[in-house]
């Protein structure tokens, strides 16, 4: 069945820690929302990220991190996507970020930030009016 | 130079980027697709096609990550597609079969896939097969294709891949019940994964005497294994299988084999075309609704009104 395009989110666990339990619940969240959703595992590093939504042809990658070292890997991972040409792949980010590193990561080109609490259907909403409108 | 001969341009020269991009225009736009495949198809026909089935949980993801570790080791280059079931009632999917094999994503070796069925049937999805040529074309030596958990029904990985292995592990119910047909009857390599669980032996018992009763000849006897595949036991051999069954192939069977397939698809590609012309056809002078409305009302069945259609447009047969 041929239709409208289907979105490809990646949920990536960059970094040592081991905690998924938020990842999947948005991975099922946008499944639930028609998305078609890669699941990567945990511990995986930038260039694996990166080199997996290449592959993937992804078209929203949502990073999901716990150990404070976004600061660290953020700035990598945006680095490494500019490197292969994947400009338009719309970023964003949950777990636990603090309110004053979100400007600077912004700067990097992340665009959405959910903390704890955040109801799915809002990150479904922004999904949907963030992803690039590819052909 | 168009968008589509980029991407094709690309694919051939091997970058990855593209291939991802061919992919998923596959996936997406029919008409577009055509195009990349019939610019690509004389680059195909080189690799060869693995195709991993087998109920779900018996290790496939698994399996594969140490299969193509050992096609590295021999140097060669891999290509995998790695399919997933969509949700019937949302249209969502989530495609897990990466977490197994998250290490060789950066290796440039190597290129994986994740596709959803998007509701096709048999256990891949409509795009696999143009996926696999895309793969195919961009200079892979082998391309895996990973099919959703399967048993009874989900053959259709017989129509795109060469070697066949069936992958199953002890415990997962009765063997009987899950062998009972289906992939039973399209396995060239049966494999028999957690070989380090209890009652491994009497798993690849029922298989061997599952397999004697075919009647069938046969020329080639598929071969029943054991592997772990968590620690790659049992992996090397398994290579060792599918090479000879490659070389099988081309000694004997690959021929007609071959030819199936290329019948098959010039089949399906017919009746695909015919249909939608005919169909269009139809639509222009409003024949297809008015024909529905009789259905409807119990006037004349669909095959007959198919008959009707054919003898008016293509004049009496």
């Amino acid at each position: 069945m041929h239709g409208e395009r289907k979105i490809r989110v990646l949920i990536a666990k960059p970094g040592l820690d081991s905690h998924d339990r938020g990842a999947k619940i948005v991975a099922r969240a946008l499944r639930d929302a028609g998305m078609e959703v890669i699941y990567t595992g945990l511990r995986q590093t930038p260039e694996q990220i990166v080199e997996t939504a290449l592959q993937e042809d992804v078209d929203v990658i949502g990073l999901s991190i716990l150990s404070g070292a976004h600061n660290t890997l953020f700035p990598r991972i945006m680095e490494l996507l500019k490197q292969k040409g994947l400009t338009d792949v719309l970023v964003v980010a949950g777990g636990i970020i603090p309110d004053e590193d979100v400007p600077e990561l912004e700067k990097l080109g992340i665009k959405g930030f959910f903390g704890p609490g955040t109801p799915t259907d809002k990150i479904v909403q922004f999904i949907f009016e963030n992803a690039p409108k590819r052909s | 130079m168009s968008e589509i001969e980029e991407i094709v341009q690309g694919v051939l020269a091997g970058d990855r980027r593209s291939i991802a991009k061919a992919i998923t225009v596959i996936e997406n736009n029919p008409e577009k697709a055509r195009r990349i495949i019939a610019s690509i198809y004389p680059h195909t026909g080189k690799a060869h096609v693995i195709g991993v089935t087998g109920p779900g949980g018996s290790g496939k993801s698994t399996l594969i990550e140490k299969i193509i570790r050992e096609y590295r080791r021999r140097g060669k280059t891999v290509g995998v597609v790695a399919v997933d079931p969509t949700s019937p009632f949302t249209g969502g999917a989530f495609l897990g079969d990466r977490i197994r094999m998250q290490e060789l994503s950066v290796d440039e070796g190597v290129f994986i896939r994740s596709m959803a069925t998007r509701n096709y049937l048999g256990g891949i999805a409509r795009a696999t097969k143009d996926a696999v040529k895309v793969l195919d074309a961009s200079g892979r030596d082998v391309v895996i294709v990973e099919t959703v958990g399967a048993g009874q029904s989900e053959v259709e990985i017989i129509k795109v891949a060469q070697t066949i292995v069936v992958v199953f592990a002890p415990g997962l119910g009765d063997e009987i019940q899950a062998i009972k047909a289906g992939v039973m009857e399209i396995g060239d390599i049966f494999v028999v994964n957690k070989a380090d669980r209890e009652n491994v032996d009497k798993s690849v018992m029922d298989i061997r005497a599952m397999l004697q009763l075919s009647n069938k000849e046969q020329a080639w006897t598929p071969p029943v294994l054991k592997t772990i595949a968590l620690t790659g036991d049992g992996v090397a051999k398994l290579i060792e299988k599918i090479e000879e069954h490659r070389r099988f192939l081309e000694r004997e069977a690959g021929r007609e084999k071959a030819r199936e397939k290329a019948e098959t698809e010039l089949v399906e590609a017919i009746k695909e075309k015919v249909a939608s012309l005919m169909i269009e056809e139809l639509e222009k002078e409003g024949e297809f609704e008015s024909y529905l409305q009789k259905i409807l009302r119990r006037e004349i069945d669909p095959m007959s009104a198919a008959e009707k259609i054919l003898k008016k447009k293509l004049g009496g047969c």
